[in-house]
């Protein structure tokens, strides 16, 4: 591959990522979102501005670095923020992970759809939010149906997938919701599995710090019991 | 030759020399298979932890020190038999006569032992203070030619903790020779190499081994004797794993009565006593729970092993530790893996007998190990926080396939190699004392070459440079020359009459020094070249203090602008060190490892240009700063794997702390992982890790309410300990440190 010219912005990177993807992986976050979403846990990520400038290039002898901790599971991961408001990045940062073996994993909401990408996406995992319109519409910003196609088009291409969800106390954390993300995801053969992630508030100081409002600070977090009871319903 | 305790064995040239690796070679069955096999404790065991349990509880609510007897000095027959449960113990022996008691010992030095004594509310007898009278103890010795610079090093801590009082420790007896052998043939072995050794000239070389061979002698006999208490002939080798089990600690237990060294470790028995292990099940004598139970009273015995010390040095090894330091699995020279059944039934008695900090487990790791072991062994350490990793792939080619970790991460060939203990000197005052031109600001002494202060606004890194140009060279040969004669002395004041009687009558020995701070000056030098650095200075006009004015890279983010000065530091003071010639030919070896110490090189260390303050905590071992890594934990270890085995063949100590969350979202994840890190860690050649999984939140918790915690076990710089044996300030400091969690 040729030098590259493009420049991604960063975010931070966590080089011990055991949480976003199989095994352990180096994972990149990325600068910019165009959602704003009630539950964000990354705030500090939506600007579309600032972030470290990384060339691909970099950014793959920064992952390269790490190669002996991958085992046959690992690689890296691109999070956020929204990594596809950085699509030429994230291509030729993916291209030059396999021209090294190295499996790439995408961490997405799902909002931009973005096939350059996904040809170089060894493992998506896909943020499905909410199971119904409304919800998306009120806490997301965007229409359920854009999660929607994108899970389609990874079904077309095959595209291993891990869909996964916030359960937030009072807004999705019924037996119904976890019920119809399990059909979502049966009516996906590419959807291996399902990742229900209990909804935290560590990051309150992070909005306190930059002066914003928490939109879902009043929510309480949800217990042990209830994850573990919603997590047998799949 | 043969013997008959020997049936079952195959052949080879063990019988004609002593030779317990041929043993191993030619007879162990390396075990792939997983833990499923494995046996819980018997109720006699249970009953028996109880008792100890009790015990341990008593002995925390007496202040640490359960008892004393200050009448009897300690040696192999001073004291009559002891037992926990006598018609219920398996294996047997004991340090004194009752449980947890401790005995004086006073051949390291009279001080120390009085001052230990008077700690705990005891005197020492008069009686002892008379048969001492007219004796030189090592510390004695040593004192009588320390020069006042030597004195001056000691007393501003630039080298501390020195083994100048006590027992030097970190030498291991192989001790399965007693068990392969019986103490006849070994008496029998030294006896000829006695004879062989008047054949040559005597200098002062073969004079001193001549001696120290009749000693030898001397103490196997006495190690007879001492079996014989308990009602046991150890003349003929062992005919059974009970009885291989009992010699072996027989042989260890001479070791520990006779010396209170630091480190008093065991060794690699594992898949020695596998082979007796195994013999005895297909012979219908042991089952799976009984070969369990065997290990798990030999267990209990090294748990309640004890040493009287002083506050003092509480304050450098925190915990009370013993350092039993038992290796387990790495992989054979031929490629087969050492691991056997009995690898996993050691590390097993982590739950069968809850986790503990003593015996210090140390897994060999090898990235060839078998899968199942690797497997069994990150789930032991998630569980427990009771074991320690060592790098088998960069330790075999030096040492081959029967090497052992003495203390925390010294290897050595198993009864072919020793090592002459030397404690560490502190690099970030040195840093100060350069900077000062060779005054020390904490304890406001001069010492080192004499120049003026550093002048300039800021300091400036070239110069700082070459002002540790001649400061490391100057401490390098102070260094060694305190080492020589400590070691000199030890040798003859308080030789280890036991301990070398159990190895080759020639042995190779390395001379181990070490180092502490090193992540502050590497930090410190990267903010001087990196960052502006603006000295602060007292009415005296000395640097006391820095003003540090932009960012620069720190030690613990994978960023080779740091990393090297770290690695290049390391590499500066080997290459000094060997310029001044030991005593006794050693090897010299370095080590980047302060056990707790590094709390104590802190306060007597001033505010360092990285921004640390006056008198704050160093990290422990090669570990980075406390809360300065950005880029999470694999950028840590990278940066600690940077730094060369070989410049520090005395070992580098990298604690890792990480919570359950961060390393995986089930069991199964969380194990694979750790198994992913240690197979990473250890490819990039990295030599030691210490994991601990659990939270913070976990630690705060026992430091509020300890009686809660009675068994909470860490593992802190090179070995574990119980979290509430630690002082407080200890506990403060290892809750600081950096755990590894999801943001």
């Amino acid at each position: 591959m040729t030098t590259s010219s493009v420049y991604g912005r960063v975010h931070s990177l966590q080089s011990m990522g055991t949480l976003d993807g199989p095994g352990v992986r180096f994972v990149v976050f990325l600068q910019g979102c165009p959602l704003r979403c009630h539950c964000c846990h990354n705030p500090d990520t939506w600007a579309i501005d600032g972030g470290t400038p990384y060339t691909a290039e970099e950014l793959t002898k920064r992952a390269l670095r790490f190669r002996e901790y991958f085992g046959d599971e690992g690689g890296v991961t691109v999070s956020g923020g929204e990594p596809l408001l950085q699509p030429a990045f994230v291509r030729e940062f993916f291209t030059r992970c396999h021209e090294h073996g190295l499996n790439t994993c995408l961490d997405t909401s799902g909002c931009l759809l973005n096939d350059d990408v996904l040809d170089v996406t060894d493992r998506m995992l896909l943020d499905i939010k909410y199971t119904n319109d409304a919800d998306y519409r009120a806490y997301v910003g965007c229409e359920m149906n854009k999660p929607l196609a994108f899970l389609e088009r990874l079904t077309e291409k095959g595209i291993p997938t891990t869909l996964r969800q916030v359960i937030i106390p009072t807004v999705n954390d019924t037996d119904d919701n976890v019920l119809v993300l399990k059909r979502i995801a049966e009516a996906h053969p590419n959807v291996d599995k399902i990742e229900l992630l209990p909804f935290r508030k560590l990051c309150q100081v992070k909005y306190d710090n930059m002066g914003l409002t928490f939109p879902f600070g009043r929510l309480p977090e949800p217990t042990k019991e209830h994850m573990a009871h919603l997590q047998s319903l799949l | 030759m043969d013997h008959k305790n020997w049936n079952g064995f195959a052949a080879g040239v063990w019988r004609d020399e002593i030779n317990v690796r041929d043993f191993i070679q030619a007879n162990y069955a390396p075990y792939s298979g997983d833990a499923a096999f494995l046996a819980g404790p018997t109720a006699r065991t249970e009953a028996l932890m109880k008792k100890l349990q009790n015990l341990f509880a008593l002995e925390r609510q007496f202040g640490g020190v359960l008892d004393i007897d200050t009448a009897t000095v300690s040696s192999l027959t001073s004291f009559s038999p002891g037992y926990i449960d006598k018609d219920n113990e398996i294996i047997v022996g004991m340090q004194t006569n009752r449980p947890l008691k401790r005995s004086v010992n006073p051949f390291g030095g009279m001080r120390m032992v009085r001052q230990a004594c008077e700690a705990y509310g005891y005197t020492l007898s008069p009686k002892v203070e008379e048969e001492f009278r007219f004796r030189t103890t090592h510390n004695d010795g040593v004192f009588r030619a320390y020069t006042a610079e030597m004195r001056a090093a000691r007393k501003c801590h630039i080298i501390t903790g020195l083994p100048d009082a006590y027992g030097r420790g970190r030498i291991i007896g192989d001790y399965r020779r007693v068990a392969l052998y019986g103490i006849d043939r070994l008496i029998e072995e030294k006896k000829k190499d006695k004879a062989a050794l008047a054949q040559n000239a005597f200098d002062t070389d073969n004079i001193r081994l001549d001696e120290e061979l009749y000693q030898q002698i001397t103490f196997l006999g006495y190690m007879k004797e001492m079996a014989a208490m308990y009602g046991f002939d150890i003349s003929e080798p062992a005919k059974n794993a009970r009885e291989a089990i009992q010699w072996t600690y027989f042989g260890y237990l001479a070791a520990i009565k006779e010396q209170n060294g630091a480190a008093m470790s065991l060794g690699r028995v594992s898949t020695f006593f596998d082979i007796y292990i195994q013999r005895d099940i297909q012979n219908g004598v042991l089952t799976e729970e009984t070969a369990q139970e065997l290990l798990d009273d030999f267990v209990m015995k090294l748990r309640i092993a004890r040493h009287l010390r002083t506050p003092e040095y509480n304050e450098l090894f925190g915990g009370d530790p013993m350092w039993i330091t038992e290796a387990v699995g790495g992989m054979g020279e031929d490629g087969r893996t050492l691991v056997t059944k009995t690898s996993f039934r050691m590390l097993n008695t982590l739950y069968t007998l809850g986790s503990s900090p003593e015996p210090n487990l140390t897994v060999l790791w090898s990235t060839a190990l078998p899968e199942n072991f690797k497997q069994f062994c990150a789930k032991v350490s998630a569980d427990t926080d009771s074991i320690q990793y060592e790098n088998d792939d960069v330790m075999r080619p030096l040492y081959g396939d029967d090497y052992a970790i003495a203390c925390c991460v010294s290897a050595m060939k198993v009864g072919k190699q020793m090592q002459f203990f030397g404690a560490r000197c502190n690099l970030a005052k040195l840093l100060l004392i350069a900077i000062n031109g060779g005054y020390d600001t904490t304890s406001e002494m001069r010492i080192g070459p004499q120049m003026p202060v550093m002048e300039g606004d800021t300091l400036d890194f070239d110069e700082v440079v070459a002002r540790l140009g001649v400061y490391i060279p100057w401490l390098s040969r102070l260094y060694v020359n305190t080492m020589n004669i400590i070691h000199y002395m030890h040798d003859k004041y308080a030789y280890e009459k036991s301990q070398m009687a159990l190895h080759d009558t020639n042995v190779d020995r390395f001379m181990a020094f070490g180092i502490a701070g090193l992540s502050v000056i590497a930090d410190s030098l990267s903010a001087i070249k990196y960052a502006q650095v603006f000295p602060i200075k007292d009415e005296n006009g000395y640097i006391v203090d820095f003003n540090t004015v932009g960012d620069f890279p720190k030690f613990g983010n994978d960023d080779d602008r740091v990393d090297l000065i770290a690695k290049d530091m390391t590499h500066r003071m080997i290459t000094e060190l060997r310029k001044t010639p030991t005593y006794r030919g050693a090897i010299h070896t370095l080590s980047v490892l302060t056990i707790t110490s590094n709390v104590m090189y802190g306060k007597n260390t001033g505010a360092t240009p990285d921004g640390r303050e006056a008198f704050a905590p160093f990290a422990p071992g090669a570990n980075p700063m406390h809360n300065r890594e950005e880029n999470g934990a694999l950028a840590s270890l990278n940066s600690v794997a940077k730094i060369s085995y070989d410049d520090c063949r005395d070992g580098i100590s990298n604690t890792f702390s990480i919570t359950p969350e961060a390393l995986g979202r089930t069991e199964e994840e969380r194990i694979d992982n750790l198994v992913h890190i240690l197979d990473g860690y250890f490819g990039k050649k990295a030599h030691h890790i210490n994991v601990n999984v659990l939270n913070r939140e976990t630690l705060m918790k026992a430091y509020e309410n300890p009686e809660e915690y009675p068994n909470l076990t860490i593992r802190v710089s090179g070995y574990a300990v119980n979290f509430n044996k630690l002082s407080r300030e200890q506990q403060r400091e290892v809750i600081s440190r950096t755990f590894h969690e999801t943001i």
